[in-house]
């Protein structure tokens, strides 16, 4: 069975790749699993200084989720690149570098450090971090700041570029249209859903900065619904993204339109969780007489003439 | 040193105070390694309810036994309750620094509140194994609640003034010290945040070397989520994490705000 995917410069071993903020600079899990048996590692967000991150408290625990306020705290590009990146480097496994930023300037300052450094395949651009709104704005909800982002960044690489979107937009097509029209190779998606959490004891809000990003097999359900409405609208793949917990819920991702799929939150619950995935996956393919995981992209069954609800949007 | 990630075997829960037990797990790896002021994160079912994993302080070490101690608060803790020889529980681990029991000093002086007291009782044999005693203030809502076992020369403060000293642990560590020639004294305190920040001021008030063990939400344990973090002196970072740079740290670096209570 072949289990590899290519996408543009990123060649990965299989579909499955940790997600950016879940799984640090890879080394912190090391211990703990098989790096090599990934598909990839999206490394946390980088932004050009370091970044202290958000008062605590920046974690509360929801029915089957989390939320959290990290405020993209990290350790900055020069740290990144002189830190970092040697034992990202040596690993085998493939390394996309996600980037955030408050202003296009700063996306264009990041990519370009990075450009001159080895060993990276792809970039993943993070436009839709909920917890960090420098100068109000929120790039990831603004069709138009996305695509100038897109743009700008596409004239200056040839690796591949992944662009994250977030669910907390009405209609997410709209978005991976605009990706896809500017030149992303591909799109990824979902970041995390906007909540809240409220201790009733100190009639407060749990997160220090009120409201936080919903993570884990609560988001699941969404995070399905958008993979599939996105890969219907565009033809680059998309990257599902969103409660990934067990080997089944990465077919279900394969099946409503991803290419590949990340794990997120799963592998503060298990720091192997991403690896048993892929381990559940081929063994399930294996059974099934799958000779290629591309058979099942996108290849949910629909009877003729059903659609979605809300579905299509009128233009 | 190897890390373990593993659902291991509960051999033993056993109630110790109202609404406290302790549970005993086995895993010579763990037990072979870990020390006092380290912790371990457990996951308390295979449900994805509750979601993440519970940190522990290890109480103790027995053979290739390992115990924690918790007290009934939520989700988490009433499953582990529940738990019988027999079953099993997902544990990884070691996590966290340890308390500075190497250093210099003569006398250690524990402070601990409620379920805070759960690492004294490892700490508390190690150091009797180096010569160096122990004095214990342990702070409790009531004498139902207070635990005994496995600590030495216990001064018992309590809410309701049902045993010992009616009133805060701080105050009784107060008295206690004016009152008696401690020799070089090392504070080791772990409980609710305000009685750490006391015992903080107690201790720089009184110039006395102090270490507290801290609590933080946690989603990873190992510094990958950046959701623990601590307000610090030095180091050019405003915060530094719960979890990997503690959760045992130096009073004089810890900055305590409003928020933590
Ligand atoms: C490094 C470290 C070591 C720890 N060691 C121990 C230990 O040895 N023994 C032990 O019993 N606990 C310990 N804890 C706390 C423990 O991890 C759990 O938070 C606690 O057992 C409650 O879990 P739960 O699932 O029962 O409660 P949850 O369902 O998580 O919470 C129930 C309610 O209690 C509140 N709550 C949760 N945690 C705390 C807390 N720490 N203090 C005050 N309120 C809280 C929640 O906000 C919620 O309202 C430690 C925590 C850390 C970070
Ligand atoms: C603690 C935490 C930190 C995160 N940090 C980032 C980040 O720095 N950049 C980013 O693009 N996404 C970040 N995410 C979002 C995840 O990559 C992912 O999109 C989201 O959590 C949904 O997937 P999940 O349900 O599998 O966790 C973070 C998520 C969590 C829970
Ligand atoms: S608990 Fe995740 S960084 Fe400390």
């Amino acid at each position: 069975m072949n289990t590899s995917y290519t996408l543009g410069t990123l060649r990965m071993k299989n579909r499955v790749l940790v997600a950016s903020g879940t799984f640090g600079y890879g080394n912190e899990a090391a211990a703990y699993t098989d790096l090599s048996r990934l598909g990839g590692i999206v490394t946390k967000s980088v932004s050009w200084k370091p970044r202290q991150g958000n008062a605590p408290t920046r974690i509360a625990e929801t029915p089957a989720g989390m939320l959290n306020s990290i405020g993209l705290a990290n350790v900055g590009i020069d740290a990144f690149i002189s830190e970092k990146m040697s034992f990202l480097r040596e690993l085998d496994t493939s390394i996309v570098v996600n980037i955030a930023a408050s202003s296009t300037d700063e996306y264009i300052d990041i990519l370009e450090r990075l450009e001159d450094e080895e060993g990276i395949e792809a970039y993943e651009i993070n436009v839709s971090c909920p917890n960090v709104k420098e100068g109000g704005l929120n790039f990831g909800t603004r069709c138009d700041m996305t695509e100038t982002i897109t743009r700008e960044l596409r004239r200056r690489t040839k690796r591949t570029l992944i662009i994250k979107l977030t669910p907390n937009v009405t209609y997410i097509e709209d978005f991976a249209r605009a990706c896809e029209a500017e030149g992303a190779d591909a799109i990824s998606l979902i970041n995390t859903l906007v909540g809240m959490a409220v201790n009733i004891q100190t009639r407060r809000p749990v997160l220090s900065t009120i409201t936080g990003g919903l993570s884990g097999p609560a988001i699941k359900p969404v995070a399905l619904a958008k993979v599939f409405q996105s890969s219907r609208a565009v033809s680059i793949p998309v990257i599902g993204i969103g409660g990934i917990t067990t080997w089944q819920d990465g077919i279900e991702f394969l099946l409503a339109g991803a290419s590949a799929i990340q794990v997120g939150t799963a592998s503060f619950r298990d720091p192997d969780a991403a690896v048993k995935i892929v381990n559940g996956m081929e063994a399930w393919c294996l059974e099934q007489g799958v000779e290629d995981m591309q058979e099942l992209v996108g290849g949910l069954r629909i009877d003729e003439g059903v659609k979605a609800p809300g579905f299509v949007k009128a233009k | 040193m190897t890390k373990v990630n593993a659902d291991l075997k509960v051999t033993a829960i056993e109630q110790v105070a109202e609404d406290t037990f302790t549970l005993r797990f086995q895993s010579s790896e763990l037990a072979g390694q870990l020390k006092p002021g380290q912790f371990i994160n457990i996951l308390v079912s295979e449900r994805i309810e509750p979601l993440l994993r519970r940190p522990y302080s290890i109480s103790n070490i027995y053979n290739d036994e390992c115990e924690i101690m918790f007290s009934l608060l939520g989700k988490g803790t009433h499953i582990l309750a529940e738990k019988r020889p027999g079953d099993t529980i997902g544990v990884l681990g070691p996590l966290g620094n340890t308390f500075g029991y190497e250093k210099s000093f003569g006398t250690a002086v524990i402070v601990a509140g409620g379920i805070g007291v759960a690492p004294f009782p490892y700490l508390t044999r190690v150091l009797k194994e180096k010569g160096i005693p122990t004095v214990t203030f342990l702070g409790a809502r009531s004498t139902s609640r207070v635990v005994r076992d496995g600590l030495e020369n216990l001064h018992i403060a309590t809410d309701d003034g049902s045993e010992g000293f009616h009133g805060n642990v701080i105050g009784a560590l107060a008295e206690y010290m004016q009152t008696h020639d401690v020799d070089r004294p090392m504070i080791f305190a772990c409980g609710p945040n305000p009685m750490l920040q006391a015992t903080q001021s107690f201790a720089h008030e009184h110039d006395i070397l102090c270490e507290l063990s801290l609590e933080s939400e946690m989603a990873c344990g190992m510094g990958i989520c950046q959701g623990c973090p601590i307000e610090h002196h030095g180091g050019g970072r405003k915060y530094t994490l719960v979890c990997t740079d503690g959760a045992c740290f130096d009073s004089r670096d810890i900055i305590f705000h409003e928020h933590h209570a």
